[in-house]
């Protein structure tokens, strides 16, 4: 993570963080600075708001799981008692959506996935702006250090005007699982660019012994962030400046046909259908020589009791596409709900849950990947810290070339949906231009009506 | 009973006695009023509206029901449900029906059989879809390996756009076909012994004690079992949803399925009403139909 202290554009996150947490007048220091300035007049206090109590809205998860089991703590640190409801994810984006619009949500504080629900939120201004409470030396806890969160992550808590929305928590880049016996025995590198990947699944494919040279999500809408990952690679994005779809240029097409080729030629039969756990399956029997998807399977794969290529996985950072090197990433945050009246409390949780502590103990159960880059250092010197290095190290390097795998939407279901269709076609033989050229003139409409709205 | 000639002598207190007993009545309209009318005359008055939850409505008129008759998701959706409904209740009954000919006959260890063939109706819907996901994984699934070892070619089952429907009706098949099963055994078990036995002094072979006798004896039982398995087979969404979620692509894509989509993952509720609108328009059509078959095909009255 040490690069990442000298990338210019953390530095700028930082100090529009610090704008947000000192005011004008500190600009340019560290927030660390201002909070450890505030420590010293012993302001802050987490008891201070002693015998309250909040509500908390989870989304069933090992990360919830984890939250829930450790709420204790918070009580006992703060004196605040805590009633968290944990339901499953897309029952906790619908009770979402219509508590939030009913103007007076059961919930103070809420966890929720950025690639989903940011928009929505942002655009019905549903979050509270958590500037004032980061500047309030009284309020921020000494440990709260924002140079220690990832970059990826901040991107997404933030508003393009500065406002910090949440909290980030989990993070999720993608990345490629390899197979290092398959790729050995054919004297196969691991791919530097995206026309190696292609190259290397060609020459790992070997239908006749059951192996694919690749494998990934083929099923609709689950399929779509595969693509995405190739189209940033080759400089591609989703929306330009006037709201337009740029999901058509010849950086969409030419990185579809990426998706087309690595999926119909080199992938197992019935790819179409595959979700990450179809997936995940055939690559954990040793039947695929790479699988793209998202960082969150280290511990299946390690475990013996359900892989048969424990010790033999690569994990490796998403290759440089012909113009960028990208990780397409997913990630969760916490927010507080502008319609509290406990915001006071609901601060104080937010900090706690997103504590060096609880982000090591995340690591630690396997539930996900920190945010924060001090959770990795702390959960490396545990004993039963199982996840290998090589693991730990993927996840540093892809969350600093981390970027938004899906675009920032609020009808982000529906994009899914409409492009994920026009993938699957692909691998069953359709044109790559003509369904992008479809998929596109068919979302834009949407895409306006959501944004007008 | 005539109210009339009773009420002759004292009409006052009957009829207000009537007016009590229509009285009784209240609280089941209040209920039929409140779970059946008004959901529906609120989908009818949402469909007139562009809304999604979160944004404003708009007033419409029917401009959902004309973006439906041109949205080509929709018209296949349609035709999805069509066909996995055709499929889903023709072949449990054929399957039913023989098997329940094969149960109604005397056998050691009837009774034991019969119980486990009921089995697959006991369990639930979502487990069974995913067990059978796991079944059809074109790789490391056990349907491929019971085909190659016997020298065919391995299927895509759900993963091919050509044959995700027909696999669905296999599993609402092996889940559904124990459900005719019961109603026919019902059926045959009721049947006067008479018309069989006299067919057979005729000099009636097997065959055509069956085409005869037996079938036209309990088509009514087929119908009342077709009538079910069509509610069961049009409204079907945990199978399809859990196994496929309507792909790939749109291939298993239903009305159900389509609907949902539209409700509760895009939020659009005008469109999704103007949907069950149709919807239900169809059902009903269906209604009448099979209504109309039964009519024809009664053989008491």
């Amino acid at each position: 993570m040490t690069d990442r202290k000298r990338d210019p554009s953390l530095d700028k996150t930082r100090r529009r963080l610090v704008q947000a947490g000192a005011g004008a007048a500190a600009l340019g220091a560290l927030p660390g600075t201002a909070i450890v300035a505030a420590h010293a007049q012993g302001a802050f206090d987490w008891k201070r708001f002693k015998g309250q109590k909040l509500e908390v809205l989870l989304t069933k998860s090992p990360r919830g799981d984890l939250l829930t089991k450790y709420q204790k703590e918070f009580e006992e640190l703060t004196g605040i008692e805590v009633g968290s409801e944990m339901i499953p994810e897309q029952q906790q984006r619908q009770k979402a959506v219509i508590e939030f619009n009913s103007g007076n949500p059961s919930f103070d504080v809420i966890n929720f996935s950025y690639h989903v629900q940011k928009r929505q939120f942002a655009k019905n201004n549903w979050l509270n702006d958590l500037r004032t409470y980061i500047k309030d030396p009284s309020l921020a806890a000494p440990d709260l250090h924002f140079d220690d969160f990832a970059k990826g992550g901040l991107n997404y808590a933030m508003e393009p005007d500065g406002r910090v929305m949440s909290l980030p928590f989990n993070l999720d880049p993608w990345i490629i699982y390899w197979n290092k016996e398959i790729f050995a025995a054919k004297g196969v590198a691991y791919p530097t660019s995206f026309a190696e990947i292609v190259n290397a699944a060609a020459k790992l494919n070997d239908p006749g012994k059951g192996i694919s040279g690749f494998v990934g999500r083929g099923l609709k809408n689950a399929n779509v962030p595969v693509w995405t990952s190739f189209l940033l690679g080759y400089g591609g994005g989703f929306i330009d400046a006037n709201g337009k779809l740029i999901t058509d240029t010849p950086e969409a097409i030419e990185s579809a046909k990426m998706y087309q080729t690595l999926m119909s030629k080199y992938a197992p039969s019935g790819v179409a259908g595959f979700n990450w756990n179809e997936s995940q399956t055939l690559f954990l029997q040793g039947k695929a020589a790479m699988w793209l998807d998202g960082i969150g399977f280290a511990q299946p794969l390690e475990d013996p009791t359900k892989s048969r290529i424990v010790g033999k996985v690569g994990y490796g950072v998403m290759p440089p596409g012909p113009k960028a090197q990208v990780s397409a990433l997913f990630a969760d945050g916490i927010g507080m709900s502008s319609f509290s009246k406990r915001k006071g409390p609901a601060w104080l949780y937010l900090q706690w849950a997103c504590n060096t502590t609880n982000q090591a103990r995340m690591l630690q159960a396997a539930a996900g990947a920190p945010v924060r880059s001090s959770a990795y250092a702390l959960a490396q010197k545990s004993a039963d810290f199982k996840s290998p290095k090589e693991w730990v190290d993927c996840m540093l390097k892809s969350a600093a070339i981390a970027q938004p795998g899906l675009p920032v939407i609020a009808p982000v279901t529906e994009f899914r949906d409409v492009f994920g269709i026009a993938l699957t076609n692909m691998i069953n033989g359709a044109d790559a231009a003509t369904e992008l050229k479809k998929a596109t003139v068919e979302f834009q409409p949407v895409l306006d009506k959501s944004e007008k709205a | 009973m005539s109210a009339a000639t009773l009420a002759a002598p004292g009409a006052g207190f009957l009829r207000r006695r009537r007016r009590g007993y229509r009285l009784l009545t209240l609280p089941a309209l209040v209920v039929v009023a409140a779970v059946i009318v008004f959901p529906w005359l609120f989908t009818l008055y949402m469909s007139a509206f562009d809304w999604k939850i979160g944004e404003a409505a708009h007033f419409v008129g029917l401009a959902n029901f004309a973006n439906l008759a041109v949205d080509r998701r929709f018209l296949e959706a349609i035709v999805h449900t069509f066909y996995f409904t055709l499929l889903a209740v023709v072949i449990p009954l054929v399957a039913g029906t023989l098997a329940a000919l094969v149960f109604h006959r005397q056998f050691r260890g009837r009774g034991v059989l019969r119980a486990v063939f009921t089995m697959p109706m006991m369990a639930t819907p979502v487990a069974v879809a995913l067990v059978w996901t796991m079944m059809f994984h074109p790789q490391q699934g056990v349907l491929n390996y019971l085909l190659t070892s016997v020298g065919l070619p391995p299927s895509q089952w759900v993963y091919s756009p050509t044959w995700v429907i027909p696999s669905l009706v296999m599993v609402e098949a092996w889940h559904w076909t124990p459900l005719v099963m019961l109603i026919v055994l019902g059926g045959l078990a009721s049947l006067p012994t008479e018309p069989f036995e006299s067919a057979r002094i005729d000099g009636a072979g097997e065959w055509q004690l069956f085409t005869y006798v037996t079938l036209p004896l309990i088509a009514p039982f087929l119908m009342m079992a077709a009538v079910i398995r069509t509610i069961d087979a049009v409204k079907a969404f945990d199978t399809i949803f859990v196994i496929s979620q309507g792909g790939p692509g749109t291939a298993s894509e239903t009305i159900n399925i389509y609907l949902y989509l539209q409700a509760f993952a895009f939020y659009n509720m005008g469109k999704a009403s103007a949907m069950v609108v149709v919807f239900f328009a169809i059902i009903v059509a269906l209604a009448l139909l099979l209504l109309h078959v039964r009519q024809r095909l009664k053989w008491t009255g």
